[in-house]
């Protein structure tokens, strides 16, 4: 296929959205569905065509025209697909288009049903752009437009508050990380003057050695380029101190969920990450950032999962616990491995994220798993999908989820950077947590008895086909997918990794990583299984610990007090009394103010008397005839 | 041959006149008259430069002059008329209708 026609991978979903925004609403809900499901679908299978053409060797760039162009600043509206394109177009184009298949089930007699395809559709448009860009301000473009995206879904339910409020803090969070980003990408422009990755990566070793003066400190101009732009990847991707938005992203649809959490959004720090490896790997104190926020992260995130009861938020924990580990990858310049896990993570959170939304779709609405109970007989597809996607997420042996977090455990264990030991440590801990929590949620929810009335339990069904085909699919892709390994796929773009360690080490961190996640489901099995009664013991025992958990670490109360409240204050008692109401309300009616009085003053002269109008005719001529004479 | 100056303190004198009358007389006809006056003091001086510039341009600008006022004063004398048939008015200080 010539490479001119690839751009069609962005215009199917673009069209889709132009499609369902202005006509959805006039045609039948089925046919928007359609359009949105069959527009990803274009995408999807020319975007096969690409990865074909980048296995056969091929790496394609091309240019379709000059967007920006202002002396030094050119910047042209082009797509790279090389292979860490092509890994993501595959995540993206299929996760995305399994999803939306699924969505047509989920979200059947929505009355926002043609809105919602159409945002959908522009989501997967914007992270197609974000991953195909050939330059930086594509990147940022997809970046803001994914940001965008993710607001309208969360908030898609806006008439209730706690969605229009999961939808701004989303985007205000995002905002405080991609503030930063801009400024890296700023910065990163004024020092190379060029955007292109290519100019980029070529320009990038002169800048070594470099420092920028920053009041008074000299910094290293590579590590505050990187620093800056994973301030963005933070944000986007939810990590620790700006991971805030993840969990309460569960307002929205959970199709959307799974969107934001497997193809598209949350992803993009990392791909970032991994796309700016030559950046990165310039600079070691960006990368002990990078993979220490990472680890603390995917810790932190995993023990407030241990002990959440809402089943979506559970899996959203996960995700950012999971993201943390792309970023140890990253992070000890293992950036093949990072997007390995990102794709096979992909189809696993996908597949949680469904099945999540198919057993609230059975239990209508219902999230809390501690309301539910048995579900495995009523609901076999769900049941054995979701073991699937919790075995292949707890790392068991000859599944895709095992094959990419024992290549982070083993490249963090044997990088030989002096955090690296470190963070597999933090890692094999989390692998513990992971694989409990998940298993906490199969074994409450879909096993035991059930919790609630005897007729809510005749009320669950298994969901409808179109449901339940993209489930299945995706369980089988969980399986499969980690059998291609993508970091010896993405070798001629991030590099081989330098290993410092031997045989026997590899077999060593393989077993611990493997003992861990088998451990993590015994003690689920323990608990919830054998001994029903121990949590809550162990809840009582332990009342501090479990508090703090149950309260996330009381972080969400503890930005509502040092950023919402001030902010609020401050606009309460200074923007609206002083800059609201003197300034601009003064200057808007200030002016008017200001013409009906002269208006007023000027009304005392003219009192109708002709005469009088003639003697200041007179007196006016006089004075200009002085004023000509004196001249 | 009568110097120029005379016709100045003619034309001055005349035009003096004219707008000390339209300012102190409230009657509007002799109102209309006092504007009269002025244009024609103001034709005398244009045509006695003329006179003694050897220039045509004052005389033909006189011309000018005459058939606008003429004009003016049908209006003026219309609106005169106009005033004192419908509102029985015929003093300046009585029309303020106007007024800011």
């Amino acid at each position: 296929m010539d490479e001119r026609y690839y751009i069609l991978i962005l215009l199917f979903p673009l069209a889709g959205f132009l499609f369902n925004i202005i006509v959805g609403r006039f045609i039948r809900p089925k046919w928007t569905s359609w359009v949105g499901v069959m527009s990803i679908f274009g995408s999807a299978i020319v975007s096969m065509f690409a990865i074909f053409d980048v296995m056969s060797g091929k790496t394609i760039e091309y240019n379709v025209y000059t967007w920006i162009l202002s002396q030094d600043l050119k910047i042209n509206f082009g797509y790279l697909i090389d292979q860490l394109t092509a890994v993501m177009l595959f995540v993206v184009c299929f996760v995305g288009w399994l999803i939306h298949i699924y969505s047509v089930g989920y979200m059947h007699g929505d009355p926002g049903y043609p809105r919602y395809f159409a945002y959908l559709n522009l989501f997967v448009f914007s992270m197609l752009m974000l991953v195909m860009g050939n330059n930086l301000v594509q990147l940022y473009f997809g970046w803001e437009a994914v940001g965008l995206c993710s607001y309208f879904l969360i908030g898609f339910w806006y008439e209730k508050k706690s969605a229009a409020d999961a939808g701004k803090k989303a985007f205000i969070v995002n905002r405080v990380g991609d503030f930063g980003f801009a400024l890296g990408i700023f910065l990163l422009f004024v020092s190379v003057y060029a955007l292109n990755y290519s100019e980029v990566f070529h320009k990038i070793p002169f800048l070594q050695g470099k420092t920028i003066n920053i009041l008074g400190w000299d910094v290293d101009l590579i590590t505050l380029i990187a620093l800056l732009l994973f301030c963005g990847a933070v944000g986007k991707s939810a990590q620790i101190p700006l991971y805030v938005w993840l969990p309460d992203a569960m307002e929205g649809p959970t199709p959307v969920s799974a969107l934001i959490h497997a193809a598209t959004m949350v992803t993009a720090g990392v791909f970032m990450v991994a796309r700016l490896n030559p950046l990165y790997g310039l600079s070691d104190t960006a990368l002990a950032v990078v993979g220490i926020i990472g680890g603390i992260t995917s810790l932190f995130a995993a023990t407030i999962g241990l002990v959440q009861r809402d089943m979506k938020r559970i899996i959203a924990y996960s995700t950012i616990s999971q993201i943390g580990y792309m970023f140890v990858a990253c992070g000890v310049a293992a950036y093949g491995a990072g997007v390995f896990h990102l794709y096979t993570h992909a189809f696993f959170k996908a597949l949680l994220f469904l099945c999540a939304g198919s057993v609230m779709h059975a239990m209508s609405g219902e999230l809390d798993i501690y309301k539910m109970g048995g579900l495995r007989r009523k609901m076999p597809v769900t049941y054995i999908t979701f073991l699937i996607a919790a075995l292949t997420i707890s790392g068991v042996p000859g599944l895709s989820g095992f094959f990419s977090k024992d290549e982070i455990l083993w490249f963090a264990f044997s990088s030989g950077k002096p955090y690296g030991k470190f963070l597999w440590a933090i890692g094999t801990i989390t692998a513990t947590l992971t694989a409990f929590y998940t298993f906490r949620i199969l074994f409450v929810a879909f096993h035991g008895k059930f919790r609630g009335s005897v007729e809510d339990f005749k009320h669950v069904h298994e969901s409808p086909l179109i449901m339940t085909i993209p489930l299945v699919v995706l369980a089988i892709g969980s399986v499969l997918v980690g059998y291609f390994s993508v970091p010896h796929f993405l070798e001629p773009i991030v590099g081989k990794v330098s290993v410092m360690a031997n045989y026997a080490q590899e077999r060593f961190v393989m077993i611990i990583s493997i003992i861990a996640g088998i451990s993590g489901i015994m003690i689920a099995w323990y608990m919830y299984i054998v001994k029903p009664q121990l949590p809550e013991r162990l809840a009582k025992t332990f009342q501090g610990i479990y508090k703090v958990l149950w309260n996330k670490y009381y972080v969400d109360e503890a930005y509502s007090f040092l950023f919402v409240k001030p902010t609020i204050w401050f606009a309460d008692k200074f923007i609206e009394r002083f800059t609201d109401i003197r300034i601009i309300e003064g200057i808007v009616n200030g002016i008017p103010k200001l013409c009906y009085n002269a208006g007023l003053w000027a009304r005392r002269i003219h009192k109708g008397y002709l005469q009088q109008y003639a003697i200041f005719m007179i007196i006016g001529i006089c004075i200009f005839i002085l004023i000509l004479l004196s001249r | 041959m009568i110097p120029l100056n005379w016709y100045l303190i003619l034309s001055s004198t005349l035009f003096t006149i004219g707008l000390v009358g339209f300012i102190v007389r409230k009657d509007l006809i002799v109102m209309l008259m006092c504007l009269e006056i002025m244009f024609n003091a103001v034709n005398i001086s244009f045509a006695s430069f003329s006179y003694y510039n050897a220039s045509l341009t004052g005389q033909i600008f006189v011309l000018f002059s005459i058939a606008v006022a003429a004009c003016e004063t049908a209006i003026g004398l219309a609106i005169v008329l106009a005033l004192v048939r419908n509102m029985r008015i015929n003093h300046s200080d009585e029309i303020t209708n106007l007024r800011g």
